[in-house]
C-alpha cells in the first residue's frame, strides 16, 4: 500500500492564530513555500466556517441567556410554543448540508491535486524508523550510492524528492509540517510520499505516532540545499571517513573500537561496522544528536557518552565508563568526521 | 392481555415489604435493586472520574514547563494511557449508566430493570475490572501504550512487562460488564415499559441509552476480539499483529476503532439525551422538534459505524477508501446539527429558567459546536494529515468528552440528585461551580488547539524549551487546575445538601416526566401503582391543556395515581415492544449473592491469567460455572404465584 502525497501548504487556523506565526520551529502555521494552492484555500475555507458556526451558536445561546436572565422564579406555567421546526429545518439540515457538501467537494479535489508531483522526483530517499531515531538511505547510482546518515534529510531546494518510508520495530510516523502532513511508517509495508522545499533552510519534523518510551525524543530535519550544494553534500557523505590525522584523534579511534562503539555504530573506511544505531561515518557535518535531543557540540557528545541512559532513558544507548582522558580524545576522534 | 383494575389505594406497606432489600451485609451484597445499583455506579464512576483528573493533573505538572524532569518517561507513559483507559472506559460510559440504571424505571413506569440480577453482575463486573485495572498500577505495571495500544508497540518484543496484559484482560473484563449492561438496558425499554408509553413518548434520554446500547453490542466484539488476540500474541506468541510472521499491525488498529469510534457516540449520546431532558423543563416547554431528535439520535449511532477509518488517514490508504470515509464522517455532523438546533430553538421560544442544571446544558451546547467542528475539519484528510496526533486533536477530544460528556453529567446531578436523596443542591455554589469549570475548562483546553497547530505532538513526556511550546501549556496547566477546583466545588456541595439541602418533594422543577411522580427518594417499589400513560409528557398535561398538538391524544389523560397494584410479590407489567400494551405480569427476581460471586470468581480468573498463575485462573473458572449453575437453578414456586 502506497501514498503519495505531496508537500503541503499553508494550513492556517485562524483561531489563535495571533501572534503565533514564527513561534517554534514546528509551526504548523508557517510555511515554507507558496500561497493560493488549493490545500491553502482548504484550511482557510475549514477555519472560517468553523470560526463562523461556533460565533453564531455562542451568540445564540448568550443572547438566549441575556433575554431571560433575570427571571429566577417559577411561576411560569408550562406553554406549548409555536413548532419551532424552522430553527431545525435551516439551522440543522439546510445550511450545515451545503457547507458540508461544499467541504467534501473540496476536500476529494484537494485530496487529488496533491496526489503526485507534477515532476518526476530528483531523488528518492529511504527513511527507515527506530526506536528512537531515523536512518536515512539515499538510492541510486552516482554520488547518491551508499550514503547513509541518520535524523537529518538533505534535498535539494525546488525539486520533488520521494520518500520511501519503512520501520525496522514499531509504528512511527514522518512529520515535517512546513513540508509535509504525517504518513505513517508501518511494519510490513512501505508507504511513499513526496516533499519539495521552495527555499533553501533547516525545517524540523517529529515522530507523529506513539512508538513507545521516547517518543518525545524522536525529532527529525529537513535540510534543503541549493542543487549544486545539494550534490556536493551527496559527494562528501558518500566518501568514506578519512584516517585519524593526530595521535589525539587515532587514540580516540582506539577508544571507539575498544569501548563496543563499533558493535553498535558503523564508521565506513574503518573496521567498525555495527548495524544497531546511527552510521557516524559523517556525525560531526550534522546538527543535532540523539535524534534531536541535543545540539551536537563536543560538550553534548561526550556527555551523551557517558550519560545517555539520564538524557534519553530507555533508548538503546548505553551509559558507557570511559576514563575522562579517553573520552576527550573520543570526542576528538568524532569531530573530525565531517 | 392482563386486566387493569384501578384502585384507589394500594397496598403499601406490602409493596415495602416486598421490593425492599433485607438489612445487614446480606441486603448490601445481594441487592438488585436498581436505585441501588445505579447510585452505586454513579458514585464508582466519579470516584475514577477523581482518579483520572488527578493522573492529567500529575501531568499537567509535569507539561507546564518544558524540560521537567518530575516523571520518568515511563511514568509518564503509565500516566497517560490509565488517564485515557480510566476516563474513556471506566469513567465516561458506566456515569451515564448509573444515570440511566436510577433513572430508567422511573421514567418508563416501571418497578425494575428487565434483568435485575443481571444489572447487580454488571456492577459488580465493573467494580472488580476497575480493582484489577489499578492493581497494574499498584504494582508499578500499569498499561503503557495509551488507551489505543497500537500494536506492534504493545507487543511483548517492545513491551515484556506486565502491562498491556493487564490493559487486554482489563478490557475483557471490563466488556462483560458493559455487554451484559447494554442488554439489560435494550430488553428495558423494549419490555418493561408502563402501558401506553409507546416508542413515541420515549423520552430523548431513553432513545440516548437505548442506542448507546444497541452500539455497544455491535462495537465491543471488535474490542474482545483484539484484546483476546493481544493477549495470546503476548502470552503465546501467536501472530495476528506481528508483520514479520504475515500479521498485520493495522487489523488492530481497524478492530480498536470499530470499537473506538462508536464508543465516542456510546459516551455521548445518553448525555445529549439528559440535556434534552433538562433544556425543556427549565425552558418551561416541550422540546422543540422532538420526533427529529429522536430519529437524529438512532441515527447517528448507525453513521458512528461507518466512520473509524478517519483515525488511520495517514497510515496510508487508497484515496478511494479515504474518501469514503471523509465523507461519511463529514455527513454525522448532520443530525448533531439538527440536536443543537432542536436545543437553541427550545431556549429561545421557551421562557428559561437559569437554573444550574440548565447553565451546565447551556454550556454544554457551545461546548459541543466547539468540539464539533473541531472534529469535522479532521474529516478533510489533508487537513487531518497535519493536526492528527497532535494537542489539536487532544483540545478536541477533550471539547468532546468534556463538554459533551461531564458537563452534562453535572448538570444532571444537579437535576436529579433532589429525585435520589430528596435534598436540592445549593444554587449558589452552583453556579459558582459551573463558572469555574466553565472558565477553567475553556482555558485550559482551548489553547491545546494552539499547542497542536504549533506542532506540539500527543503523548511526549516532555519538550525542548526551544520549541515555543512553553506558554501554551503553562495556561493549560492553570486552567486545568481551574477545572479540578470546580470539580472540587460540585463534590463539596453535594456532600453540603446532604446535610443541608432543603427538602425537595417529588417534583422540585416541576418537570414533565414520570420519574418526578412519586416521593423523593423513591420508595423501593417505585410506584404504588403502575402508570397509564397517554402522552410524552405525563405531567404536564394540566398544564398544556388538551389543545397542544402531537402532545395529549384524544384517548385522554395518563393515570399515575390510579392504576394496576401488582402487588403479589415483585410483579411489573410486561409490555410490548412498540405500543406498550400490558402482555404479561411479570415476576421479578429475588435478591442474589450470586451476581457478586460470579463477579469475585471473574476477577480471580483475570488475576490467574495476568499473573499465569494457571490454577487460579482454573479455579476461578470453576467458580464462575458453579455460580450460574447455582443463579440458573431452577425455583419451585409457591401455588398460587404467578411466573
Amino acid at each position: 500500500m502506497t501514498r503519495m502525497s505531496r508537500r503541503r501548504a499553508p494550513l492556517v487556523f485562524a483561531l489563535g492564530a495571533w501572534g503565533m506565526a514564527g513561534c517554534g520551529p514546528l509551526n504548523t502555521l508557517a510555511r515554507d513555500g507558496t500561497t493560493g494552492s488549493s490545500e491553502t484555500s482548504l484550511g482557510w475555507f475549514l477555519v472560517i466556517v468553523s470560526c463562523v458556526v461556533v460565533l453564531i451558536v455562542t451568540i445564540l445561546v448568550l443572547a438566549a441567556w441575556a433575554r431571560s436572565r433575570g427571571r429566577q422564579t417559577r411561576d411560569d406555567a408550562v406553554f406549548s410554543g409555536s413548532s419551532g421546526l424552522p430553527w431545525i429545518a435551516w439551522g440543522g439540515v439546510v445550511i450545515p448540508s451545503v457547507v458540508l457538501v461544499a467541504a467534501f467537494l473540496f476536500t476529494i479535489g484537494t485530496l487529488d491535486a496533491v496526489a503526485a508531483p507534477e515532476r518526476a522526483p530528483a531523488a528518492t530517499i529511504q527513511v527507515i524508523g527506530h526506536q528512537w531515531w531515523w536512518e536515512v538511505r539515499y538510492e541510486g547510482a552516482g554520488e547518491a550510492q551508499g550514503v547513509v546518515t541518520a535524523n537529518e534529510i538533505h534535498v535539494p531546494v525546488g525539486e520533488p524528492v520521494r520518500l520511501e518510508l519503512s520501520t525496522s520495530d514499531v509504528i512511527h510516523s514522518f512529520w515535517v509540517p512546513e513540508l509535509a502532513g504525517k504518513t505513517d511508517l508501518i511494519p510490513g509495508q512501505t508507504n511513499t510520499t513526496w516533499i519539495e522545499a521552495r527555499h533553501a533552510g533547516v525545517f524540523g519534523g517529529t515522530c507523529g505516532e506513539y512508538c513507545g518510551a521516547q517518543h518525545a525524543h524522536m525529532q527529525i530535519r529537513v535540510i534543503a540545499d541549493p542543487p549544486a550544494r545539494f550534490r556536493q553534500w551527496l559527494v562528501d557523505q558518500g566518501a568514506p571517513a578519512g584516517p585519524a590525522s593526530d595521535p589525539n584523534t587515532a587514540d580516540g579511534l582506539r577508544v571507539f573500537m575498544t569501548s563496543g562503539c563499533a558493535n553498535c555504530h558503523s564508521i565506513r573506511g574503518t573496521r567498525a561496522g555495527g548495524a544497531v544505531g546511527p552510521d557516524l561515518t559523517h556525525i560531526a557535518s550534522r546538527t543535532t544528536i540523539a535524534a534531536g535531543a541535543l545540539p551536537n557540540t563536543q560538550g553534548n557528545l561526550m556527555g551523551w557518552i557517558v550519560a545517555a541512559q539520564a538524557i534519553k532513558p530507555g533508548s538503546d544507548m548505553p551509559t558507557i565508563a570511559v576514563p575522562a582522558r579517553d573520552l576527550q580524545s573520543l570526542a576528538a576522534y568524532l569531530e573530525t568526521l565531517k | 392481555m392482563a386486566t387493569i383494575a384501578p384502585i384507589s389505594t394500594a397496598p403499601i406497606e406490602r409493596l415495602h415489604e416486598t421490593w425492599e432489600s433485607r438489612p445487614g451485609l446480606y441486603g448490601v451484597l445481594a441487592t438488585v435493586d436498581h436505585k441501588t445499583i445505579g447510585k452505586r455506579y454513579l458514585v464508582t464512576a466519579v470516584i475514577f472520574l477523581i482518579i483520572g483528573g488527578i493522573e492529567a493533573l500529575i501531568m499537567r505538572v509535569q507539561l507546564a514547563h518544558a524540560d521537567t524532569h518530575l516523571l520518568s518517561p515511563e511514568a509518564y507513559n503509565q500516566l497517560f494511557s490509565m488517564h485515557g483507559i480510566t476516563m474513556m472506559f471506566w469513567y465516561a460510559s458506566p456515569i451515564l449508566s448509573g444515570f440511566s440504571n436510577y433513572i430508567w424505571p422511573l421514567m418508563l413506569g416501571s418497578r425494575d430493570m428487565a434483568y435485575p440480577r443481571v444489572n447487580a453482575l454488571s456492577y459488580w463486573t465493573f467494580l472488580a475490572s476497575g480493582i484489577f485495572i489499578y492493581t497494574a498500577l499498584c504494582i508499578g505495571q500499569a498499561p503503557n501504550d495509551g488507551w489505543f495500544g497500537y500494536a506492534p508497540v504493545s507487543l511483548q518484543p517492545y513491551n515484556p512487562g506486565l502491562n498491556m496484559d493487564f490493559y487486554a484482560l482489563g478490557l475483557i473484563f471490563l466488556t462483560a460488564s458493559t455487554t451484559v449492561r447494554a442488554i439489560n438496558f435494550i430488553g428495558t425499554v423494549m419490555k418493561m415499559r408502563a402501558p401506553g408509553l409507546s416508542l413515541n413518548r420515549l423520552p430523548i434520554f431513553v432513545y440516548g441509552t437505548m442506542t448507546a446500547s444497541f452500539a455497544a453490542i455491535f462495537a465491543l466484539p471488535a474490542l474482545t476480539a483484539g484484546c483476546v488476540f493481544l493477549y495470546l500474541e503476548r502470552q503465546f506468541h501467536m501472530h495476528f499483529f506481528d508483520a514479520a510472521q504475515g500479521g498485520s499491525p493495522l487489523l488492530w488498529q481497524h478492530l480498536f476503532w470499530i470499537l473506538g469510534h462508536p464508543w465516542v457516540y456510546i459516551i455521548v449520546l445518553p448525555a445529549m439525551g439528559m440535556v434534552s431532558e433538562m433544556i425543556p423543563t427549565f425552558c418551561r416547554r416541550p422540546l422543540v422538534g422532538y420526533p427529529y431528535v429522536a430519529l437524529s439520535t438512532i441515527a447517528t449511532g448507525l453513521i458512528g459505524f461507518g466512520v473509524w477509518v478517519h483515525h488511520m488517514f495517514a497510515t496510508g490508504l487508497p484515496a478511494v477508501s479515504m474518501s469514503f470515509f471523509s465523507g461519511a464522517s463529514f455527513l454525522i455532523t448532520i443530525p448533531s446539527a439538527i440536536a443543537v438546533f432542536a436545543w437553541i430553538a427550545t431556549m429561545w421560544l421557551g421562557k428559561p429558567v437559569w437554573k444550574t442544571p440548565l447553565l451546565f446544558a447551556a454550556g454544554f451546547v457551545v461546548l459541543f459546536v466547539i468540539g464539533g467542528v473541531s472534529g469535522v475539519v479532521t474529516a478533510a484528510v489533508p487537513f487531518d494529515w497535519q493536526v492528527t496526533d497532535t494537542y489539536f486533536v487532544v483540545a478536541h477530544i477533550h471539547y468532546v468528552l468534556i463538554g459533551i460528556n461531564v458537563f452534562p453529567v453535572i448538570g444532571a446531578f444537579y437535576y436529579w440528585i433532589p429525585k435520589m436523596t430528596g435534598r436540592m443542591m445549593n444554587e449558589t455554589l452552583g453556579k459558582w461551580n459551573f463558572w469555574t469549570m466553565f472558565i477553567g475548562f475553556n482555558l485550559g483546553f482551548f489553547p491545546m488547539h494552539i499547542a497542536g497547530l504549533l506542532g506540539m505532538p500527543r503523548r511526549v513526556y516532555t519538550y525542548p524549551a526551544s520549541s515555543g511550546w512553553g506558554t501554551v501549556n503553562l495556561i493549560t496547566t492553570i486552567g486545568a487546575f481551574l477545572f479540578a477546583i470546580g470539580v472540587l466545588l460540585f463534590v463539596i456541595n453535594f456532600f453540603v445538601s446532604r446535610r443541608k439541602g432543603a427538602f425537595a418533594g417529588s417534583n422540585p422543577w416541576d418537570a414533565g416526566t414520570l420519574e418526578w411522580a412519586m416521593e423523593s427518594p423513591p420508595p423501593p417499589y417505585n410506584f404504588a401503582v403502575i402508570p397509564i400513560v397517554r402522552s410524552r409528557l405525563p405531567l404536564w398535561e394540566d398544564q398544556l391543556g388538551d389543545e397542544t398538538p402531537g402532545i395529549i391524544p384524544a384517548e385522554g389523560r395518563s393515570h399515575i395515581t390510579e392504576g394496576a397494584a401488582l402487588a403479589e410479590g415483585r410483579e411489573t407489567f410486561g409490555t410490548s415492544p412498540l405500543e406498550a400494551e400490558p402482555l404479561h405480569v411479570l415476576h421479578m427476581p429475588e435478591d442474589s449473592l450470586f451476581p457478586f460471586l460470579l463477579a469475585i470468581a471473574m476477577l480471580a480468573t483475570a488475576y490467574g491469567l495476568v499473573f499465569s498463575q494457571w490454577w487460579l485462573a482454573i479455579l476461578g473458572g470453576v467458580g464462575m460455572l458453579a455460580c450460574l449453575v447455582g443463579w440458573l437453578w431452577p425455583r419451585h414456586l409457591a401455588t398460587g404465584e404467578r411466573a
